[in-house]
């Protein structure tokens, strides 16, 4: 039974004049069946909602990592007022004292004024800071990529100043990082339960097209299809729907981080932009975490895709 | 070409509908299945297809033991088969001239290759004009030759037909009875499930009959 038999019917002169052009076939698995506007609205909301939670990451994460970079760079001492010393002569003994250490590019003491300024805030302007028992700061830059030897540089800066201490920031760095790292956590853990959500969501999609679609699969089976072609017809909608869903989601988070500086800077001057600055910088999303926003929506039309064709095998084994 | 060894088929719990058929069914061969309403005739077509499995026995097609048989190797067996249904089995969204050529499209053919046969065939069975008809608004008579068309296109191995001519004139009855004739003499071996004495008489063939679920051949 080839091609190589003639017609199987001979119609003689009936013969009907066949069609020069190919004609235009219906799609074996017809596009209006899948039920696809609420399937893309989902798969839209969760790459959205996905995106939005990888960017605050990747902003979190790069901020966190700038503080921490400016914060270990630096270290204060503290120089306490002690009854019988000279705390000027103190200050200035102890500022030298860590001048000598090896490591530190750059020292410099606060002047009365300069901690008078720094009090402001909290003690009002007009303030007589030699009535007030106020320590001295100074604050010393280290050379990148140095370790310094914290125990001898406290030696020597308490030999000259026995009321000084030297602060290096470690409590405040470790706090950061465990901070950092529960936001990374947290990220991680929307991201699984908006995949998961994705998944059961085009599972339940799947199921739905199929029952619709039962009789067109039937006939596959009875013209001799196999399942992987006729799932592969399926996946083809499946699929669309997933990277359209996936380009809008991921599309609509991308231009909200593209507009967000311009956001940031309407709410700068007000208590809660400056306290989003303190946090995120300045708001923007590098070239690389747009980059990883797109790879995320493909990523996640992927597993619509992926989630479809498990479905479908699945329920092509109950239909025959 | 297909061998049948004391094959029982019951649905779940209930009684066996077949019992102990025993039979072959040669290549090239033509046969009328027959027996009263409810006599096992669409059970027995369902597993010559492969849609069901027997409860019992040993059926064998084409060589290959069924039992045996993948998901992928019988949808490849089928390709061998041809049924016609007696609810038709059309695929609304798809002209006539589609639903003829899907068995060809499955297969991974190109238009280009079968077009002129898929007409020819069409204007055969009295369809040329309603080749870019859909199926809901063909009529019964027209779905039936339309789904025999679609059985027969691709020159299946064995064609199983159930109530054939149930829904067209005797005319258009001997005429589809002489395009499965026709397709016999090109090798196909036919089955044809029938209460049509009126048909039967027009061709001398091998008669099964099926009684109480029991199969009775008359050579």
């Amino acid at each position: 039974m080839g091609d190589e038999h003639g017609p199987l019917v001979d119609l003689g002169t009936e013969r009907p004049q066949v069609p020069a052009r190919a004609r235009n076939m219906s799609p074996i698995v017809p596009r209006a069946s899948i039920s696809g506007r609420a399937l893309v609205a989902v798969v839209a909301i969760m790459t959205f909602l996905a995106s939005i939670t990888t960017g605050t990451v990747l902003l979190v994460s790069a901020s966190a990592a700038e503080w921490q970079s400016e914060v270990a760079s630096e270290i204060t001492m503290q120089v306490r007022p002690q009854a019988g010393r000279d705390l000027e002569r103190d200050v200035i003994a102890a500022a030298e004292a860590m001048r000598t250490q090896p490591g530190i590019v750059q020292v410099k003491p606060f002047s009365k004024d300069e901690s008078a300024r720094l009090l402001e805030p909290w003690l009002g302007s007009g303030l007589s800071i030699e009535q007030l028992p106020v320590p001295r700061v100074v604050v010393a830059r280290v050379q990148p990529g140095t370790t310094l030897d914290l125990a001898g540089l406290r030696r020597a800066v308490t030999q000259v100043a026995p009321s000084a201490s030297v602060d290096d920031h470690r409590a405040w760095i470790e706090r950061m990082r465990s901070m950092t790292g529960a936001t990374v956590f947290a990220g991680i853990g929307i991201l699984v339960l908006v995949i998961a959500a994705t998944i059961i969501s085009v599972s339940f999609a799947t199921r739905g097209a199929m029952a619709a679609n039962r009789p067109i699969v039937e006939v596959l089976h009875f013209v001799g299809a196999g399942d992987r072609y006729i799932a592969n017809h399926f996946l083809r909608h499946f699929l669309r729907l997933g990277l359209e869903g996936g380009l809008i989601g991921g599309g609509a988070a991308m231009l909200g981080f593209g507009f967000s500086e311009s956001i940031a800077a309407w709410f700068s001057g007000t208590p809660v932009g400056d306290q989003f600055a303190a946090l995120l910088g300045t708001f923007s999303l590098p070239p690389s975490g747009y980059l990883a926003l797109a790879v995320q929506a493909v990523a996640i039309a992927a597993i619509t895709a992926w989630a479809s064709r498990r479905t479908l095998f699945a329920t092509l084994d109950d239909i025959d | 070409m297909v061998r049948f060894e004391n094959v029982g088929l019951r649905y779940g719990l209930g009684p066996e509908i077949l019992r102990d058929l025993t039979f072959l069914i040669p290549a090239h061969s033509f046969q009328f299945l027959t027996g009263p309403s409810g006599a096992g005739k669409t059970s027995l077509l369902r597993l010559l297809f492969l849609s069901i499995r027997p409860t019992r026995g040993l059926v064998n097609l084409f060589g290959q033991d069924v039992s045996l048989l993948g998901k992928d190797q019988v949808a490849n067996m089928r390709q061998k088969i041809g049924i016609v249904l007696q609810d038709f089995r059309l695929l609304d969204h798809m002209t006539t001239y589609e639903n003829v050529a899907l068995p060809f499209r499955v297969m991974g053919r190109e238009e280009s290759s079968y077009r002129r046969e898929v007409i020819d065939l069409l204007k055969w069975v009295g369809l040329g004009e309603r080749m870019d008809a859909l199926p809901p608004i063909l009529s019964g008579g027209e779905k039936q030759r339309a789904a025999i068309a679609r059985a027969v296109i691709s020159r299946p191995q064995l064609l199983l037909a159930d109530e054939p001519t149930g829904s067209v004139d005797p005319t258009l009855g001997r005429r589809l009875l002489r395009l499965f004739i026709e397709l016999n003499r090109l090798g196909t071996a036919v089955i044809i499930a029938t209460h049509d004495i009126t048909l039967m008489d027009q061709y001398e063939a091998r008669r099964m009959v099926l009684h109480q679920g029991r199969l009775h051949i008359y050579e």
